[in-house]
């Protein structure tokens, strides 16, 4: 017993030092009650609810699905989501580069930046009760067209309602992300261009884009994934029961109307596929385009 | 310099500036109407409202019960901002700290339900917490309002305990000091600023989500911006201006936090700080 004991640490440490050696030892435990944490109440509820998707009230274990892709009322609202969130990226994030090339070089760049954080801050509710009221039929906006002489425009409790609410919430987030990616590039290689006679435009192209185009993927993916699951505007400020019933609304009424989690949980894994479908799409799509130039940047 | 800029860059630089400005003039008129709404007596056909009052706040008040909903609000933004800094800054200083073997895979764990909207997981979220009966009260209410918020804490505090010199906290060991008085003596003390802005961009985003609230919530358990959601909703039984003077007193809530926040953090930080880690 004592021989073992006294030959074994020539041939293998103790359990302890070995740990420590892979730096696994006090310190390192005090990660997991986080990780804990969110395997119970995020990882278990995913699988959990991917599970009990299968498990439908009646029928074989696809009948929810089968429903969800039989009954026009039910899948044309993935439809409708995508109308409303792919023009809303493209919108919030091809806008947010122009503006953040002639932002980034602005003395009062903080007074902008905290003006844009306001709207974020605020939430969707908000900023649907607010938009009510300024686009409504006798709000400020279509006054303002009145003078102008444009005349009355609705522009709430439709498409173009949840639109605008998609692209005063998210705009400040999309822009503030380029911003902060944009400024992350180290300025003397724009110089070194200049220098050697690249123009604004060829300077975009050539230098800016290519460098740029890891932190638009990931921009746009953020931007999409947040667009694809509006749901207070879509109510509020859309026609949740016309052309804005998106599919969070189809996801929320399985469960709180009809009180059926096991559709509830097919509509919210529907919409989780899309979301991860779109962002494998795009993070193809740029490895496709700027193969090898991706890299730098942030150094 | 200026004058040698061709016509067309300049045409440009004049287009993006009113956009900017086109942008920022709606965002505050459409905050604007609320406020003035909040304040006017009748307001129809008209640039502002034929008179001015405060009495659709005390009607507010009552209507919604507006002290009950703002306790249950600060109950439970204050549990979210204290569970999440006790969960969070732990586990950050490991990550910190540490190099083991998984550690890339747990950052992703904690990258995901910030990535991931909470509309996505909220309902089997939600389905899994009735079900353990810890739906429709505010212990659910907080459960699922900690699911984002512990993450970010962690992913936030990372690269500030990264700044600080190790050497400090050997010093402290040698001197006998075990991992909880390093941490009350030594290391909280020191990362006081990034604690700060931490938990008060938690609380800040607490008070403004909505879905998890949402979906969690039971009659008694609802925060300021479901009852907002839930008035907004059912315009035309309550007046407009009830509505809009709650509406402001959410606001106010939220944007005296943001001011706080903004002195201690720069605005790109906010959706950035933790961005940066995805890339």
């Amino acid at each position: 017993m004592s021989e073992a004991a006294l030959s074994k640490p020539t041939e293998r440490p103790p359990l302890r030092v070995r740990l420590a050696l892979r730096d696994i030892d006090g310190v390192t435990l005090l990660v997991v009650p986080a990780v804990v944490f969110v395997l119970l109440l995020f990882i278990y509820p995913f699988a959990y609810g991917l599970v009990l998707s299968f498990l439908p009230k009646k029928g074989g274990w696809l009948a929810n699905y089968a429903k969800f892709f039989s009954d026009p009322f039910l899948y044309d609202t993935i439809w409708s989501t995508f109308r409303l969130a792919i023009p809303a990226t493209l919108i919030n994030v091809l806008v947010s580069v122009p503006i953040a090339l002639r932002v980034r070089h602005m003395r009062h760049r903080r007074v902008l930046t905290t003006l844009l954080v306001v709207p974020i801050t605020l939430g969707t509710v908000l900023i649907a009760q607010g938009l009510l009221i300024y686009l409504g039929p006798q709000g400020w906006f279509n006054r303002v067209l009145a003078v102008v002489g444009i005349g009355h425009v609705r522009l709430v409790h439709n498409y173009t309602g949840v639109m605008l609410s998609l692209i005063m919430s998210g705009f400040p987030f999309t822009f503030l992300l380029t911003l902060s990616y944009l400024t992350g590039i180290d300025p003397s290689l724009e110089q070194a261009a200049a220098t050697l006679g690249a123009k604004a435009r060829a300077r975009f192209v050539h230098i800016l884009l290519p460098l740029l185009a890891q932190g638009l993927a990931i921009n746009m993916c953020l931007s999409f994934v947040q667009t694809f699951s509006v749901f207070p505007s879509a109510v509020l400020l859309g026609a949740p029961a016309g052309e804005t019933r998106v599919i969070s609304i189809a996801a929320y009424q399985a469960a709180y109307e009809q009180y059926d989690y096991s559709m509830a949980s097919a509509v919210a894994m529907i919409m989780g596929f899309c979301q991860l479908g779109v962002v494998i799409l795009i993070l193809a799509g740029r490895n496709f385009l700027y193969r090898g130039s991706a890299a730098g940047g942030k150094g | 310099m200026q004058d040698d800029k061709p016509a067309g860059e300049r045409l440009w630089a004049t287009v993006v500036w009113a956009l900017v400005i086109f942008f920022v003039v709606n965002v505050i008129a459409t905050i604007a109407a609320v406020g003035v709404d909040s304040f006017g007596t009748r307001w129809f056909n008209s640039w502002l409202p034929a008179g001015f009052t405060t009495r659709w706040y005390k009607a507010a008040w009552e209507e919604f019960q507006l002290h009950d909903v703002l306790i249950v609000t600060f109950e439970v933004v204050g549990a979210v901002v204290l569970l999440s800094g006790l969960l969070g800054v732990p586990a950050a200083y490991a990550l910190a700290r540490r190099n083991f073997p998984g550690k890339q895979l747990m950052i992703l764990l904690f990258l995901l339900p910030m990535m991931i909207p909470p509309i996505t997981f909220g309902i089997p979220l939600a389905t899994v917490l009735y079900q353990a009966h810890l739906g429709g009260n505010m212990s659910g209410v907080i459960l699922a309002n900690l699911v984002p918020t512990v993450p970010f804490v962690v992913l936030v505090m990372i690269p500030f305990i990264e700044q600080i010199d190790p050497r400090i906290e050997a010093a402290a060991r040698v001197f006998g000091a075990g991992t909880g008085r390093l941490f009350v003596h030594v290391l909280v003390p020191m990362l006081t600023p990034g604690i700060l802005a931490a938990l008060l961009l938690v609380l800040v985003r607490t008070i403004a989500m909505f879905e998890l609230t949402f979906f969690t919530a039971g009659p008694d358990s609802q925060t300021l911006v479901v009852t907002l959601y839930y008035a907004v909703g059912a315009a035309g039984v309550r007046s407009n201006q009830s509505i809009d003077a709650m509406a402001v007193i959410y606001m106010l809530t939220t944007l005296v936090w943001l001011l706080i926040a903004l002195r201690f953090v720069d605005p790109t930080q906010i959706v950035t700080r933790v961005k940066k880690e995805a890339v």
